[in-house]
Parts: structure tokens; C-alpha cells; sequence
């Protein structure tokens, strides 16, 4: 069952206010995506922190409905 | 859910270096788990790994023990490290190879 990649971006930044969202379809399908989140909110944070989050953000969705999902968090850009 | 926590902490406990993970090293079934299989072979690692697929139990409380939603995990001296996307960025910075360094993991490289 596919997600919008609006809808992802959404969650997030409910999530996670003020997160910057970056949504890339990988397959085309509205099924493989990767998203890159840079957030304040990070600094701080180990990287397994920082990916909690963001699947917090999405309220159990990753892993059911959302299949993949290639993350990468960063707290501030390069 | 408690049964299978202690089956994972046991799994856990006598593997230093274990990957949950969708398939077999030789056979993944899930390109994320081919992935990370990958990471650890070139830095060669040996570890153990945990067919998520022929064990729903484990499957389903794996998740709920790391509280990570997604399959592959990898746990390096009882310590849950991440899944996909953090095995290869750490892989590709060089602090996989230093975290099994620092653990004292031996690595034996292939030339």
C-alpha cells in the first residue's frame, strides 16, 4: 500500500517542526523512497537517536505501509 | 513477548557480532540486508546472522526490542549499532571498521 511522498513530508515536520524534508521516489512505485531530514532538533544525537525520531515521526508507519524508506539525518547542512 | 526477548538477548549474548536480517548471508532476500551483508564482508567481518523470515516470533520482537521498525539490525557486543542506512554511511566514513576496532572485533581483510 503506497505513501505520497507529501504525505512522508508532512509526518515528518508535524514530527519534527521546522525539519527541512528532502523526498526522493527511488522506484517510482510511491513504494521506495529516501529522504534526507536536516533538523536542529538532531545536534546532540547519535544516529540511531536521530533515525528513532524520524520513525517516531511516522507513528509506526515505517516498516507497515511505508516498506522502505533510506534515511539520512544530519543536524545541520554540509 | 518476554520469551522471545530472552531468546534475542541469548542470540544477542553468544554472537559478538549478529545481523538480524531478511535471508542469509549467502542468499539475502531484501536488498537493505544485501546491502549491509556487504559492508561486513569487505571489511571482513565475521559474524553470525538471524533469518528474520523462518521465525515470525523473532521477526516481530526484534523490532520491539531495538525499537526499530526495520529489518537489517546489527549488534556488535550486545550493542544494537543501526540498520541499513546507518551501516553504510558508517561504513563508508571509515567508523564501522574503527567501532570494531575499538570493540576489539577482528577484521581480516581480504587482500
Amino acid at each position: 500500500m503506497p505513501m505520497q511522498a507529501a504525505d512522508i513530508v508532512r509526518l515528518i515536520q508535524e514530527g519534527i517542526p521546522g525539519a527541512e524534508v528532502e523526498i526522493e521516489d527511488l522506484a517510482g512505485d510511491g513504494d521506495h523512497y529516501a529522504a534526507t531530514v536536516v533538523s536542529q532538533a538532531f545536534a546532540g544525537k547519535s544516529k540511531i537517536q536521530q533515525h528513532q525520531m524520524v520513525y517516531g515521526a511516522l507513528g509506526g508507519r515505517m516498516g507497515g505501509v511505508l516498506h522502505a524508506l533510506k534515511l539520512t539525518t544530519m543536524a545541520q547542512k554540509p | 513477548m518476554s520469551e522471545v526477548f530472552d531468546r534475542i538477548r541469548d542470540e544477542i549474548g553468544k554472537n559478538d557480532v549478529l545481523l538480524f536480517m531478511k535471508g542469509t548471508p549467502v542468499f539475502p532476500q531484501c536488498g537493505f540486508s544485501a546491502a549491509t551483508v556487504e559492508c561486513l564482508s569487505e571489511l571482513g567481518v565475521k559474524f553470525a546472522s538471524v533469518n528474520i523470515l523462518v521465525d515470525a516470533e523473532i521477526r516481530q520482537g526484534i523490532k520491539e526490542f531495538s525499537q526499530w521498525p526495520t529489518i537489517p539490525q546489527l549488534y556488535v557486543k550486545g550493542e544494537f549499532v543501526g540498520g541499513c542506512d546507518i551501516i553504510r554511511e558508517m561504513f563508508e566514513t571509515g567508523e564501522l571498521e574503527q567501532l570494531f576496532k575499538d570493540k576489539g572485533v577482528s577484521l581480516a581483510k581480504a587482500a
